[in-house]
């Protein structure tokens, strides 16, 4: 616990409560409270993952990391405790009944052949094995199985990012071993089969012989750029979000005047506060001649988070936290609520299926790379 | 109950040295379970290599269930409940059917064969279906192999009793020798 909190730079908090304050769930209402946790991390309290289930309903979104002025890593104490709870055989209840958890097992355990890329037309181009650019498509089409209800398709991101891609005059590797990034069971506690993940993945991008991993996934940039880091070491692998590399070589798009609409632009948690990478989408949509950008009110660093993380918390207050958001959404009057990460489609969708109010909160939902792709010439 | 199904229904229609293969039965209680029921007091023989697990209605074995049991090392799921029309809950089949096909979709995705994973409504008066169907499933699944995912332990960790979570967890509450209490 000691090296816990000196890891986390938790020993400097001087108990203010600013976290608990600005804590999303907090604030919708739960019985919850980082400060409390970051006390009984310092008081070595070992007690804290046995006895509080609330260590799973923590969003992760890092919302208080930004505003504490101590800078005390509380997302990462979270996912460090979550760890020792998972060794403890502590769990939370999985929304979905862990059907996903399940799923992700399966692959860090392997052995078969996914049949992943089903998505895959002629108009596509990529190339299974090797190449420079290796297109990490994340979990989108797990998604759209899972949730038909949603009448979702985030996988059209992800076809997206292809043609996008192709239009820049490159042919992306896009690998059917491809497995999941591993990201949610790390923040689940499972390090196991997330280690387990991640090696098989880095070994894969290794043989492919790309330079470049660029993926239009937040979590999946995350994973890649911060938790993969250990198994990275020695290899010259540049990791980049689809918008960050758009961004790069936005002289050599070309885009037309597609369809003019207004958008207002979602941060992913995981791009946004976890990376730091606000800057790069919104310059890629507004370099989309005939759009309109309008902020929410909450943008950028202040942005919310669609509750939904890590499949580990689903509750009254995430659905409160989503509502709130998608009415933030509405009120700026675009038509188009635009994200960079697959995950707060799903869960934003989910709250639009509120059989009260889901007509007053509805809007359409887009990837940054959908958006691009359909004004390309 | 599924202990009398099996030992009485058992026969070795099986090769010897054949591979067994390790099938979960998802059961609903008013049809598929009683079913099973009529085959054993009926003694129709059929396969033993299947593990029974009743619900109260087929409309709640969600992807979740499933999608456990082929984590755990199951070789073949089997799904099944009252035929339409029948549902004791009116329309709980219905649901089945809609969970059945999302659990199907993701199951392709995996790359598990689809011929591990069967719906089939078998009524509380078909013993002789059930025994049917058991036994051509249980060839079918045999015919395939074992599962991927199977492990030499899968039989140990299918049998311990779940308390709920979603990683097979013990929460310890309540319960004085809680793995959580215990060990700090």
């Amino acid at each position: 616990m000691q090296q816990l909190a000196k890891d986390t730079n938790a020993w400097a908090c001087y108990d203010c409560g600013k976290c608990t304050a600005t804590c999303p769930i907090s604030r919708a209402g739960a019985d919850y409270s980082p400060r409390k946790h970051v006390l009984a991390t310092n008081l070595g309290d070992e007690g804290l993952i046995t006895r509080d289930e609330s260590l799973f309903a923590c969003l992760t979104c890092s919302l208080c990391d930004s505003r504490c002025p101590a800078e005390v890593g509380y997302t990462q104490l979270v996912q460090k405790l979550r760890e020792r709870a998972f060794d403890a055989k502590i769990q939370p209840e999985c929304p979905h009944g862990g059907a996903l958890q399940s799923v992700m097992r399966m692959m860090a355990k392997g052995g078969t052949q996914q049949n992943r890329l089903n998505w895959l037309d002629d108009d596509l181009q990529t190339t299974p094995a090797e190449g420079d650019i290796f297109l990490w498509t994340g979990c989108t089409v797990y998604y759209d199985a899972f949730f038909p209800e949603f009448g979702l398709a985030t996988v059209e991101g992800t076809r997206a990012a292809v043609k996008v891609l192709n239009s820049l005059g490159v042919t992306p590797v896009v690998s059917p071993e491809e497995r999941c990034c591993g990201h949610d069971l790390l923040w689940n506690g499972d390090r196991a089969s997330f280690e387990a993940l991640a090696r098989h993945n880095v070994e894969l991008v290794a043989k492919s012989g790309a330079e470049l991993v660029v993926t239009p996934c937040a979590e999946c940039v995350r994973t890649w750029l911060l938790d993969y880091q250990p198994f990275l070491e020695g290899s010259k692998v540049r990791v980049q979000h689809l918008s960050e590399y758009l961004l790069e070589r936005r002289d050599d798009l070309e885009l037309k005047n597609g369809s003019s609409s207004k958008i207002t632009f979602q941060d992913p948690c995981r791009l946004g506060r976890h990376l730091g990478i606000y800057h790069a989408p919104r310059e890629v949509l507004n370099e989309v001649p005939g759009i309109e950008f309008e902020e929410m009110r909450r943008s950028g660093r202040r942005g919310a988070c669609c509750a939904g993380g890590t499949w580990s918390n689903c509750d009254k207050f995430a659905k409160q936290i989503q509502i709130e958001r998608l009415r933030e959404a509405r009120a700026t009057g675009a038509d188009v609520l635009v994200t960079a990460c697959p995950k707060c489609q799903v869960h934003l969708a989910c709250a639009m299926k509120d059989p009260n109010i889901g007509k007053e909160i509805s809007i359409e939902m887009r990837d940054v790379a959908e958006v691009v792709a359909s004004a390309l010439v | 109950m599924t202990q009398q199904v099996s030992s009485s229904g058992a026969t070795s229609t099986a090769p010897t040295g054949a591979f067994d293969p390790r099938i979960v039965v998802f059961a609903c209680n008013w049809c598929s379970y009683a079913g099973a029921d009529t085959a054993g007091v009926s003694r129709i023989q059929h396969q033993p290599h299947f593990r029974m697990i009743r619900v109260m209605c087929s409309g709640r074995i969600q992807p979740a269930f499933v999608l456990r049991s082929f984590e755990k090392g199951a070789d073949g799921v089997l799904v099944s409940g009252c035929h339409f029309g029948d549902c004791h809950y009116i329309f709980g089949n219905e649901r089945a059917v809609e969970q059945f096909e999302k659990t199907m979709n993701v199951v392709k995705l995996l790359g598990i064969e689809e011929g591990r994973l069967r719906l089939e409504w078998i009524s509380a008066a078909e013993g002789g279906r059930f025994a049917e169907v058991i036994n051509e499933f249980t060839d079918q699944v045999r015919a395939l192999g074992p599962s991927p995912f199977a492990v030499e332990d899968a039989i140990d960790e299918i049998e311990v009793p779940e308390t709920g979570g979603c990683m097979n967890a013990d929460k310890g509450e309540g319960k004085g020798e809680g793995v959580g209490e215990g060990e700090h």
